[in-house]
């Protein structure tokens, strides 16, 4: 508990802190733990369900666990029309789970997202934020075992 | 054959972006030395005379905005850069940052100077947490450098919305709040960021302005088209054989830029349909290749250049595919601050998800139709006024393929 305070408190006096505040919670555990949310409305001064509110919004963010690797695929159009579906389908039968879901060990997620600004290489995937160019499902495998 | 002209990314590839010295010696903030030689309103008359618009998407003239705020008269002020980049096929915001990270601090700091405000924020989606890191780097060395003088530089990091990259919307998140666009007027030049007079231009707005600063606007407004001068930069995306970025001056027609820089279609496929400035602009078919790029001459054929993504398809692709990925994008980026958009974006692709799956009925084009037109002006942002030009455009120009699906 009193892990999330340091963080939180070290962006309490930066105007409209809380959202930087967020982004150093999950750079720390890859995802925004529940409780944190009420520390973080009493260090910022607000009520419990605007804190919930901010961090909600945004879809960077992921209030509840998550595993270690989180996998992000790319489905705007440009990736969709480049065969995002088939890495969404490889990716799924080699972890063995569904989009949206974490593997039993916690180690990895599977979300999908929109265009991360990579569309000169498409399909694009993202591993806790590094992204992954042209990937087909023939790469899946490689770039799992980078994730050690 | 059509040539590239690189104004905004003069630097690519010359210098080293995380070495100030090295932007220096290029010519680096000679821009600000003159600017700050020059009376604030002569500055703002010489941006403005160039006409330079913003090329954030809306298109509108830089000076002109930069005028609202100096006007203003109050004490406090914000320059914010929006590098939200958020428009799907685009890294245009990217690659000049990761490029070039001075011009776009240089142009913040020159608009600081023009309007009266002593401190920047860059809004940078989180989704580029490693220009985050480059642009942090290329302000401490500034700083070091003393060159940006008492004016500061902030970088914030976007959370993964994309109606945050509506400017208002963005002030929000700045703010530490939801991205809920703000009703206006007030537009934020006269009252923004905590409520003081702020402006908001894109990445590639800014790296213009040293350049007109450094060489003039007459040299600037005497490229490309007439009534939105300068260079563009586009991204190439989807069934082309080049899938790269171009600096082109805005009289440039989509057929040199899809032909002569992407190389035409691969695989000697026919082409079928471009959509150009992102998720939310327009399809355009063959017949309106020899369109100039520009702002005015994009919004004349009823497409628009936005963020210059330039998405082409090819003769196997099927448009109302396509168009469902487009339409499950806004009902999900959707805030749900104003209730056309948020209804709007669930129904539109209700109707075009059935539609794709063969259960669709003529009913529902025309449903789509009149939906679509309310949308485009009953919503709060441009988020929901735009989500439906893809499925207007296509309705329109691509009917043989909703055809072809209905039940
Ligand atoms: C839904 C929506 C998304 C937008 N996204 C962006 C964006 O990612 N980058 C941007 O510069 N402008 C974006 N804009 C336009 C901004 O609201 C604003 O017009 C622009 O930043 C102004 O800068 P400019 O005059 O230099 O173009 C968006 C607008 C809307 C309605
Ligand atoms: S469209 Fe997938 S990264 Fe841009």
């Amino acid at each position: 508990m009193s892990a999330y305070i340091n963080i939180i408190q070290e962006y309490k006096d930066i105007p409209g802190g809380l959202i930087e505040a967020y982004h150093a919670l999950q750079r720390e555990y890859n995802y925004i733990p529940e409780d944190a949310i009420a520390e973080a409305a009493k260090i910022f001064g607000v009520s419990e369900a605007r804190a919930y509110g901010v961090a909600t919004f945004y879809s960077y963010f992921k209030v509840g666990e998550r595993g270690r690797y989180v996998i992000r695929i790319c489905e705007s159009a440009p990736c969709h029309v480049a065969g995002a579906a088939e890495v969404v389908k490889a990716l799924e039968q080699q972890l063995g789970i569904k989009m949206g879901e974490t593997t039993g060990d916690g180690k990895f997620t599977l979300e999908f997202c929109e265009c991360v600004g990579q569309c000169q290489a498409t399909p694009v995937i993202t591993v806790n934020s590094k992204p992954y160019l042209d990937v087909s499902p023939e790469k899946i495998p490689g770039i799992l075992s980078e994730c050690q | 054959m059509a040539e590239e002209m690189r104004i905004v990314l003069r630097n690519y590839g010359k210098i080293d972006p995380l070495n100030i010295e090295d932007y220096l010696k290029a010519g680096g903030y000679k821009g600000l030395e003159k600017a700050r030689a020059m009376s604030q309103i002569d500055l703002i008359n010489e941006v403005k005379k160039s006409g330079l618009r913003g090329r954030g998407g809306a298109g509108f003239n830089a000076g002109a905005k930069w005028s609202f705020s100096y006007n203003t008269g109050a004490e406090v002020k914000y320059v914010v850069c929006n590098a939200d980049e958020g428009e799907p096929g685009t890294y245009k915001d990217r690659i000049i940052m990761e490029n070039d990270p001075q011009s776009l601090l240089e142009g913040m700091a020159i608009c600081g100077y023009a309007i009266g405000a002593q401190k920047g924020y860059i809004y940078c989606r989180g989704e580029y947490p490693y220009v985050v890191d480059i642009l942090n780097q290329a302000i401490d060395q500034a700083k070091a450098k003393g060159v940006l003088g008492d004016f500061d530089i902030e970088v914030r990091m976007g959370a993964g919305a994309y109606v945050c990259g509506e400017e208002t919307a963005l002030i929000e998140s700045i703010e530490g709040h939801r991205g809920e666009p703000r009703f206006k007027p007030p537009f934020p030049p006269v009252a923004g960021l905590w409520s003081n007079p702020t402006i908001v231009n894109n990445v590639e707005t800014f790296a213009n302005i040293p350049v007109i600063l450094e060489k003039g606007a007459d040299w600037y407004s005497s490229i490309g088209a007439k009534s939105y001068p300068g260079t563009k930069v586009l991204t190439l995306t989807g069934d082309v054989n080049n899938r790269i970025f171009i600096e082109v001056p805005t009289d440039t027609t989509i057929r040199q830029v899809i032909y002569d820089f992407g190389g035409g279609i691969p695989d000697n496929k026919k082409f079928k349909a471009v959509q150009i400035g992102g998720t939310s602009g327009g399809f355009i078919p063959e017949s309106l290749l020899d369109t100039s790029i520009d702002f005015d001459s994009m919004s004349g054929i009823g497409a628009a250049l936005g963020s210059g993504a330039v998405f082409v398809m090819d003769e196997t692709r099927d448009i109302v595919d396509v168009v469902q990925r487009i339409t499950k994008f806004f009902e999900h980026e959707s805030c749900g601050k104003c209730t056309p958009c948020r209804e709007g974006t669930k129904r539109m692709n209700e109707i075009i998800c059935r539609l794709n799956s063969g259960q669709g009925l003529a009913y529902d084009l025309t449903t789509l139709e009149k939906l679509g037109r309310v949308m485009s002006v009953a919503c709060l942002c441009g988020l929901g006024q735009a989500a439906p030009a893809p499925v207007l455009t296509t309705l329109k120009h691509f009917a043989d393929d909703y055809s072809a699906h209905l039940n």
